[in-house]
């Protein structure tokens, strides 16, 4: 049995299904979205005041990914356009292009959540804080490169960048005199968490996407010359998902990276 | 929307961001940051004017 509407304009909906099935989808998507955004500002207003972390996410990084989404949604709409067009040589070159971007996306956040999951917070039984990144360990010693907050100056763990008139210095710690030893991983404190569930909920939509996207450049780019309609109306529909992928990352940039 | 006017959109929300960032850079003291935000919204507004232009002469999107 034929499915219906793959091509044509459904007369009632003004519109082919698989467009209206994106858009319903991407709708649900909004909610949840909606949702985190919703929890990220309850919880940011009901934090005390001085107990907010900046300062802990990389903006050079941040904005690299911007940078490579932003591409991205150039690219996707040239592949739909080569489509169009019926230039199929074009179509594998920005179609491929994305798929690259999708991954440098992947690349550069799995590289941010290793810099977090080797930094680390321990705590002194003489009442001091290091803080820094993990450089090696053993049964009896733990090495960091970081510095080192004293116990009444808590709040500087929460400003990375008031930290840095503490010079950094390589931490040579007994294991003896820790009390407390804590990464920066998403149980750390609230922080952490809606950090590591916002932008680990968005890179699953990113690897989602390449699979897709995969999926349309290689294997799925058969139906080019079965069935030429439908498949660039697939190109469109991926399109419309990457968009919106994008446009996620441009509210969560400015919310968790520059505030 | 087609994939054409949600790129609008998008196009629209980037510039936005952009000038957003230099604005945040230029406050926190980061000035090359700032004319780097202030550079890119200029150039996603050029990009957003081409793409609407071309649009024009291009019926079949």
């Amino acid at each position: 049995m034929e499915i219906p509407y793959t091509t044509q304009v459904r007369p009632d909906t003004g519109l082919y299904n698989a467009k209206l099935g994106i858009w319903l989808f991407l709708a649900s998507e909004v909610m949840l979205f909606g949702g985190l955004f919703s929890a990220y500002v309850l919880l940011r207003v009901g934090s005390p005041e001085g107990f907010w972390p900046h300062g802990w996410l990389s903006v050079t990084l941040g904005t690299v990914n911007t940078l490579i989404l932003a591409l991205s949604a150039i690219t996707t709409l040239l592949a739909w356009v080569a489509c169009k067009v019926n230039d199929f040589r074009q179509f594998k070159l920005f179609h491929g292009l994305t798929l690259v971007l999708a991954l440098s996306f992947l690349c550069v956040k799995s590289y941010e959540y290793h810099d977090k999951w080797i930094h680390y917070e321990i705590h002194l039984k003489d009442g001091r804080i290091a803080d820094g990144h993990l450089e090696e360990q053993d049964e009896k010693t733990v090495t960091i490169s970081g510095r080192i907050i004293p116990g009444d100056q808590e709040q500087l763990l929460y400003d990375l960048r008031a930290q840095k008139t503490i010079p950094r210095d390589e931490i040579k710690l007994e294991r003896s005199n820790i009390l407390k030893m804590e990464n920066y991983g998403p149980r750390h404190n609230t922080f952490t968490a809606i950090y590591f569930t916002m932008t680990g909920l968005h890179a699953l939509h990113i690897l989602g996407g390449c699979v897709v996207i995969g999926f349309l450049w290689g294997p799925g780019s058969r139906m080019w010359k079965t069935d030429h309609a439908r498949f660039t109306n697939r190109i469109e529909i991926s399109g419309l998902f990457w968009h919106f992928v994008d446009l996620v990352w441009i509210f969560l940039f400015p919310v968790l990276y520059l505030t | 929307m087609s994939l054409k006017g949600f790129h609008l959109v998008f196009v629209t929300l980037l510039t936005a961001l952009a000038f957003l960032c230099a604005t945040w850079a230029f406050t926190a003291g980061h000035a090359i940051f700032g004319v780097a935000g202030v550079a890119s919204g200029v150039l996603v507004i050029v990009y957003g004017v081409y793409f609407l232009k071309k649009l024009k002469n291009v019926d079949f999107l």
